[in-house]
């Protein structure tokens, strides 16, 4: 277990320093020169020559990299090449806007797909099986971003239950931050539960034709109750890799619909240093989005090892 | 303790059916997979059921055990000793009650039979509390009941299973109990399985080719375990195998199944010695191994078993039988004193013998 528990760190950390790697050398090999990039084309070549020094940008790459790594592991993510200021901070601030989005999303996504697809998978045959499995299609189909707008139209246009867009802290005013909260949460959450949907029902049939459940009902269980004692873990297994490819669509998601309902999230911040091109600022937010894809799969290939007892001793 | 005393009387009185089979037929679609099937096993008696694959063995055994799937057209009647009512058309929840509890099954495939994810021991035990927590709550035999269950009743449970499991011959019972199927291999997988069939003391034990995925090292003994198992209970067994040599070891009765009917009935040794049916007639030959010519091949029975609902009308095998003429044609009837004893076939082997 803990010789496991080693192995996947070790691959977790040589992704890092892989993906760290090519992130550093896409940013590097976009043409123009950052600080030109940054002070824009009237800048007099004496202060962009300042910039260059200032940042380090006359170093060679490999020093340069090694600085920014350096910085990284200490959280220290430098100054913004157009503001001056720390982008830390400003990433920490923004983040736990997106971490409300993106986890409320996923509950919500759980929320749906567990019981709508073990209903799917147990009336596979049945006309409410395949009404809802037509659902679950036409959810898969549809962007978050023509969601979201869908949305809006509906519930704060047309009916006006609810704010068009907008974000309060959860800590200035609990009840207006969940109002703002509940069309940005659906209209990622609806899409992934759709797609989460079809995978548990897959999961779930697979499951129900496993010699075990067979066993189970043999034993005298019903077949729900199988289902229940025998099924779900089993079938949890391919559901949670889904899970982790699926959280990296939501940080994704999360960029295109805080646009849409005017979110100071991490996604509104990569967007606006992308227009203010300020190409550090975007390189330390497409590492930390890495970082969080790589940190998600880490824990679930955690997860299989409490899930699944055969990968404990499978390979030594 | 009455139970007992129940049981001996009975036994002094002559043989107890456990087990009576009138005309099942099952349909599934368009396929008609069963056709009029009648059987009947007594307590303490082993009957092998014998068949190529595809013949509908499987499917009878799944149909005793109320397994078979939703869509299938079930009709006749499957009665079991202790159960109040007729398996066919039972409601779910009764079937529910009688499964590993009245009858009990061991499939063909030790290693995907059991679940994965949980210790083996728990999955014996909770054949046990299953069927606990279900007699209290409907009246089956008026002990336990809902005070009785819960925590105590759950390490009762475990305690019975790690003793289940030593007596079909686990060794390290206690720490076996704690393992993962993984962590065992196929025969001993077959065993764990074998304890969860016999952990209620079921009256019927159905048995699905159970040493076929087997090495043959572990099959005598886990045979040798089946038959003690179902003689410490006075069960009766229902053991399904293509392995003639098997039945001939472990049953005192034998049915030959052949395209969804049963086309011979009889001892072991009537059967074997002196089949009736060309099909049984070729299936003995097919597996004699002292008649075969020094060097040479065992005869077989030429072409192959027709898919699912592709028999011939009339006598099922007369499409490989060398011995159909046009009579064949028409569906023969059963020869014999009752479904226990007797054939269906219009050209009967040892015609000149049998007079």
């Amino acid at each position: 277990m803990l010789l496991q528990v080693l192995r996947r760190t070790a691959t977790l950390v040589a992704s890092l320093v892989v993906s760290s790697v090519l992130v550093f050398v896409f940013m590097a090999l976009l043409p123009g020169d950052p600080a030109r990039v940054a002070l824009g084309v009237n800048a007099s070549e004496a202060s962009v020559a300042q910039l260059r020094r200032e940042f380090g940008l006359d170093e060679p790459l490999v020093s340069q990299y090694l600085s920014w790594m350096g910085g990284f592991l200490r959280f220290d993510l430098g100054n913004s090449y157009v503001s001056r200021v720390p982008i830390a901070p400003q990433i920490v601030d923004r983040l736990q806007v997106t971490l409300w989005l993106v986890v409320c999303a996923m509950v919500l996504a759980l929320v749906i797909a567990v019981p709508f697809g073990t209903v799917m998978a147990l009336r596979h045959r049945k006309p409410s099986g395949l009404v809802l499995s037509a659902i679950s299609q036409v959810g898969v189909a549809v962007p978050a971003f023509l969601a979201g707008i869908l949305l809006v139209t509906i519930f704060a246009v047309k009916l006006q239950w609810l704010p068009a867009n907008g974000w309060t802290p959860p800590n200035e005013d609990p009840a207006q931050f969940l109002r703002q909260l509940v069309l940005p949460v659906l209209s990622l959450g609806l899409v992934q539960g759709a797609v989460l949907t079809r995978y548990v029902r897959s999961a779930i049939l697979d499951v129900q034709r496993e010699d075990y459940i067979r066993t189970a009902r043999a034993k005298g269980l019903g077949s729900l109750q199988a289902l229940r004692r025998h099924g779900f873990r089993n079938a949890a297994i391919p559901v949670v890799t889904v899970l982790a490819l699926q959280l990296a669509t939501l940080l994704i998601g999360a960029v295109v619909v805080e646009r849409v309902f005017v979110i100071p999230g991490l996604g509104s911040l990569l967007l606006d240093q992308v227009a203010n091109r300020d190409l550090i600022f975007v390189q330390d937010i497409v590492m930390l989005l890495v970082l969080a894809v790589l940190l998600v799969n880490f824990v679930v290939d955690l997860l299989y090892l409490v899930i699944d007892p055969r990968l404990k001793v499978a390979t030594r | 303790m009455s139970a007992v005393a129940a049981q001996t009387s009975s036994r002094s009185n002559g043989p107890q059916r456990v087990l009576d089979v009138v005309g099942l037929d099952v349909r599934i679609g368009r396929h008609h997979l069963l056709h009029d099937v009648s059987f009947s096993i007594d307590r303490g008696e082993r009957v092998g059921l014998i068949g190529e694959s595809g013949s509908g063995k499987s499917l009878t055994s799944l149909a005793l055990l109320g397994l078979l799937p939703d869509d299938a057209d079930v009709s006749g009647s499957i009665r079991l000793a202790g159960v109040g009512c007729d398996l066919v058309g039972a409601r779910e929840r009764d079937l529910a009650g009688v499964r590993g509890r009245d009858v009990a099954m061991v499939f063909q495939e030790p290693m995907t039979a059991l679940n994965p994810t949980m210790r083996v021991g728990d999955q014996v035990a909770e054949t046990i509390t299953v069927h606990a927590g279900r007699r209290g709550r409907d009246g089956h035999d008026g002990r336990g009941g809902r005070e009785g269950r819960g925590g105590t009743d759950r390490r009762r449970a475990r305690r019975r299973a790690v003793e289940l499991l030593d007596q079909v011959g686990l060794p390290d019972p206690g720490d076996a109990a704690k393992a993962y199927p993984h962590q065992l291999s196929g025969g001993q997988r077959q065993r764990v399985v074998l304890a969860i069939a016999l952990a209620n003391d079921p009256a019927l034990l159905v048995c699905d080719e159970p040493t076929t995925a087997l090495d043959v090292t572990v099959q005598a003994r886990v045979l040798d375990l089946i038959v003690r198992g179902v003689e410490a209970r006075d069960a009766a067994l229902l053991f399904i195998t293509h392995d003639l040599s098997v039945v001939a070891t472990v049953c005192e009765r034998v049915l030959v199944m052949y395209g969804g009917r049963v086309v011979e009935a009889g001892t072991v040794d009537e059967v074997f010695r002196r089949p009736r049916h060309r099909y049984t007639q070729g299936l003995l030959a097919a597996s004699d191994l002292d008649d075969a010519p020094p060097g040479g091949r065992l005869p077989t029975i030429r072409g192959t078993v027709p898919a699912a609902g592709a028999f011939p009308e009339g006598c099922v095998f007369r499409s490989r039988c060398d011995h159909a003429t046009e009579v064949c044609a028409t569906t023969p009837a059963w020869t014999g004193p009752d479904p226990g004893e007797g054939f269906a076939c219009h050209h009967p082997a040892h015609e000149e013998r049998a007079s």
